[in-house]
């Protein structure tokens, strides 16, 4: 069965903030059902920080702020038009540029073709027409297999999972068809054109089956590439370099992003590049790493920290491509840092922090100041009513970098 | 009765008022159409459902549960001693053509049987032979060689009547340096861009979605060729079957699903694999145009895939043909099949209806086969085998930069790291590895 939370519900997200220590407390605002409430419940000032995605200082909101972007520089996009998009929309431009250059690309998935259910299709098929744009039954493994055959035949296919929840009856496709498919053939065929989009994570009232992280179950298999955008603006390039790249590549999309983020995104196309980190705050004392919507709660983080450690300067990492990841950046940072924080939604065991920490520890194991701490989801079904307990909020990464600082 | 006739004997939904009068006398309900229609005054039309989900469905009152059709006929063109029954259902081929499908036929089996030993000598890893089932080679002859084959495992025939040649199947078998797939899988796992048939995988019927989007593909390049996707009986209980077939109907995908029912999988036989009326039925239950053929006679094969390919590539839609055959060979060379079915039962199969008996029959009838020739093709395949066996075994095996390449179109830099770890170790301990096996 498949649940669909409503458009303005999915537009309304949960807090990141949380009742915490008591240090925290006086600061900490009583909430209203934020699902419940036109209000962004998002934002919440703790001592006088205007806190979530819709007072992000990530967000390139102005046109001066998105040229001033060197990778949308070195595409040669920053200086022409540009646009107030959200994720929703920066999506839609992607996908919208991809049928426009490729003839041979398609998009499809359950209810895509009257826009889908978070409406990032919306407008294509009238475009593009029905034979490019077009609804499947409801059948993952189908959606996932049919894209591979489209792909083995040197088309372009963009296939949408309605919930990255609900990508688990393709698995099978995925891990043993779509990630072997040039190995197992000798590179006699491939499947480079596939490109499946999910929205994933945590919306506040998404409960078990709206709200999952799945991308390290993807992370352990050779031969796909998997990419999680924080941003309008990076979700249109990294996408459209999704779906360019020569490999089946998973795109998950955080759709607490989908119309919460907002940035003036250029109307050009571009690409950014895949397996690439990037440094979104340059600091000193120590790294903290994320990706996707998680970026928020850690900006928010590192602004309590640097507020309440006068001096203390921390590195944020958005490391954007999951799988083949960049290691090379992390490693860097943490040779000047001596410190690392990897957080992420997805439960903490045998998450991706795991293999990060893990990798970072063989590489800078002589310059470490302080156990890696992994900030992440708890060990439990994603928690309808508890989530606030459940999410790596800022508050958890405050005290884990805290912790980290202080060691 | 014709190929095509049968199919449209089969064929439900879009095929109109014909084929829907047809099912509602075989679920029982035409004494209750008959009570509406002539009810009261005698005139007053059956209602239909308004409901979205069966737009030709019509109420009844009475209360019943459909549980059955009429099985679903099998298509035959000739018997078990190769005498065609019905003359004008007899293929339209070539003395050439014919001989050569046969010898194909006659191939296939010499090469079964040298590489079934040669497993049991120890010699390769794996095998598994299509004895029994000779007769698929019928639907290769039927497609346009630019089709695209997804197959399951036990389509060599098909490659072969491809022009996969002796040594490349081989080379395969043996992973040596020539191996197409560079040897990264057990024997058997063939592919050929150049023949368009996609490499196998062994997860059963993962293919069928796939090849559905093939289809899809192709139709949109307009270059009217279709797919053709292979599978067991047992396969058509995946998941990815159902959800295949289901994709192609909706999407309207040239595609022929071929289902190669053959009593077994592995030990698991048909009664245990599924109730109804056997692959077929679950095609009509999608909409789709359906036959079941004799799939031991290589005629019939021929003609339903020639007719399921017209109706697929004129008419963008697929096509279901469930060709019944019997197993005689063991699944792989893992399994022997007497731990759960008699030998006896294998033999008299073998000996009641053989498709390359069945064949060379109907060619002796034609006068484009003699008796001796049978001999003389078969020590010459023997010997042909031999010669390509003997040249795969000594070839090396794929470079050991093979190991890494590929799995991405670049090597992303942790493989590069992995790569140099391994290629450190192979210096230090070269006998270890037994690098003076691999190719350079």
């Amino acid at each position: 069965m498949f649940l669909r939370p409503s458009l303005s519900r999915a537009m309304l997200l949960g807090s990141r903030s949380s009742s915490a220590t008591p240090r925290l407390a006086p600061f900490l605002r009583p909430q209203s059902r934020g699902y419940s409430s036109s209000v962004d419940s998002s934002v919440e000032p703790i001592r006088g920080l205007d806190l979530g995605v819709a007072h992000s200082k990530l967000l390139l909101r102005t046109v001066a702020s998105m040229r001033g972007n060197t990778e949308l520089q070195a595409q040669g996009v920053s200086e022409g038009d540009s646009k107030k998009m959200n994720m929703c929309q920066a999506i839609n431009d992607a996908m919208r540029h991809t049928l426009a250059s490729d003839d041979t690309a398609v998009v499809f998935g359950e209810d895509v073709a009257f826009g889908g259910v978070f409406r990032c299709s919306v407008g294509l098929a009238e475009e593009f027409g029905n034979e490019r744009i077009f609804n499947t039954p409801l059948t993952e493994q189908g959606i996932a297999g049919f894209a591979i055959g489209m792909a083995a035949m040197g088309h372009t296919a963009v296939a949408e999972i309605q919930f990255a929840d609900y990508i688990f009856p393709a698995f099978d496709q995925i891990v043993n068809e779509a990630a072997k498919y040039r190995y197992r053939s000798g590179n006699e065929f491939n499947v480079g054109g596939l490109t499946i989009r999910a929205p994933c994570a945590a919306v506040g009232h998404g409960g078990h089956y709206h709200s999952q992280s799945p991308e390290a179950f993807f992370a352990h298999v050779p031969g796909l590439k998997v990419v999680v955008p924080r941003s309008p603006i990076q979700a249109k390039g990294l996408l459209l370099a999704a779906i360019r790249d020569p490999n089946p590549t998973l795109f998950f999309e955080p759709k607490i992003l989908y119309r919460s983020a907002a940035e003036q995104v250029p109307t050009d196309d571009y690409v950014l590049p895949l397996s690439k980190a990037e440094v979104v705050r340059a600091g000193k004392d120590v790294t903290v790493v994320g990706y996707g919507a998680q970026m928020y709660a850690l900006e928010n983080a590192i602004q309590m920290i640097e507020r309440d450690m006068p001096g203390v300067t921390c590195e944020l990492i958005d490391l954007r491509t999951i799988l083949p990841y960049d290691a090379d950046t992390v490693a860097e940072s943490v040779m000047r840092t001596g410190r690392l924080v990897v957080a992420h939604e997805a439960p903490r065991t045998q998450g991706f922090a795991a293999e990060l920490a893990a990798e970072i520890q063989e590489r800078c194991f002589l310059r470490l100041e302080s156990p890696i701490e992994r900030v992440c989801g708890l060990f439990v079904p994603h928690p309808l009513v508890f989530e606030r307990f459940y999410m790596p909020c800022a508050v958890r990464c405050y005290e884990a970098i805290r912790r980290s600082l202080t060691y | 009765m014709s190929a095509s006739a049968l199919f449209r004997t089969a064929c439900t939904g879009r095929a109109g008022l014909p084929a829907m009068a047809r099912h509602s006398k075989a679920l029982g309900l035409l004494p209750s159409i008959q009570a509406a229609l002539f009810s009261g005054s005698g005139s007053a039309p059956r209602k239909k459902v308004m409901f979205p989900g069966a737009l030709t469905s019509e109420y009844t009152h009475d209360l019943r549960f459909a549980s059955s059709v009429e099985s679903i006929p099998t298509y035959q063109v000739m018997d078990t001693d190769g005498r065609v029954l019905d003359a004008a259902n007899e293929p339209h081929m070539s003395k050439e053509e014919a001989r050569n499908i046969y010898k194909n036929m006659l191939i296939l089996n010499a090469m079964d049987q040298i590489l079934y030993e040669a497993q049991r000598q120890g010699r390769i890893s794996f095998y598994m032979t299509s004895f029994g089932e000779e007769a698929l080679i019928g639907s290769a002859a039927a497609l346009d060689s630019k089709d695209h084959v997804f197959g399951q495992y036990r389509e060599a025939g098909v490659l072969l009547q491809r022009g996969f040649t002796l040594e490349q199947f081989m080379n395969q078998c043996y992973s040596n340096e020539k191996d197409l797939g560079k040897g990264r899988q057990m024997p058997i796992h063939y592919g050929s861009k150049e023949l368009h048939f996609q490499t196998i995988s062994s997860p059963l019927a993962t293919q069928i979605p796939q090849a559905a989007g093939a289809a899809y593909a192709m139709r949109r390049e307009g270059s009217k060729q279709c797919a053709i996707c292979y599978f067991g009986e047992g396969a058509a209980s995946e998941g990815d079957f159902h959800a295949g077939l289901n994709m192609a109907a909706t999407l309207g995908c040239p595609v022929i699903f071929y289902c190669r029912n053959n009593g077994y999988a592995i030990s698991t036989p048909s009664i245990e694999q599924y109730r109804g009326d056997g692959i077929a039925s679950r095609g009509i239950g999608y909409g789709i145009d359906t036959i079941r053929v004799d799939g031991n006679d290589i005629w019939a094969i021929y003609s339903a895939t020639k007719a399921a390919r017209k109706i697929a590539v004129e008419q963008n839609k697929p096509v279901l043909i469930e060709a019944m055959t019997y197993r005689v060979s063991h699944h792989s060379t893992s399994d022997d099949s007497s731990a759960y079915r008699s030998t006896k039962e294998v033999e008299d199969w073998s000996k009641r209806d053989n498709p390359i008996s069945r064949m060379r029959a109907w060619l002796e009838g034609k006068g484009w086969w003699t008796k001796s020739e049978d001999a003389e093709v078969t020590k010459a395949a023997k010997a042909d085998v031999l010669r390509a066996f003997a040249a795969a075994e000594t070839l090396k095996k794929p470079s050991i930069r093979h190991l890494f390449e590929d799995v991405y179109d670049q090597l992303p830099p942790e493989l590069e790291r992995e790569r140099a770890e391994i290629e450190g170790l192979i210096r230090k301990y070269p006998d270890y590895y037994q690098v003076n096996e691999f190719a350079k």
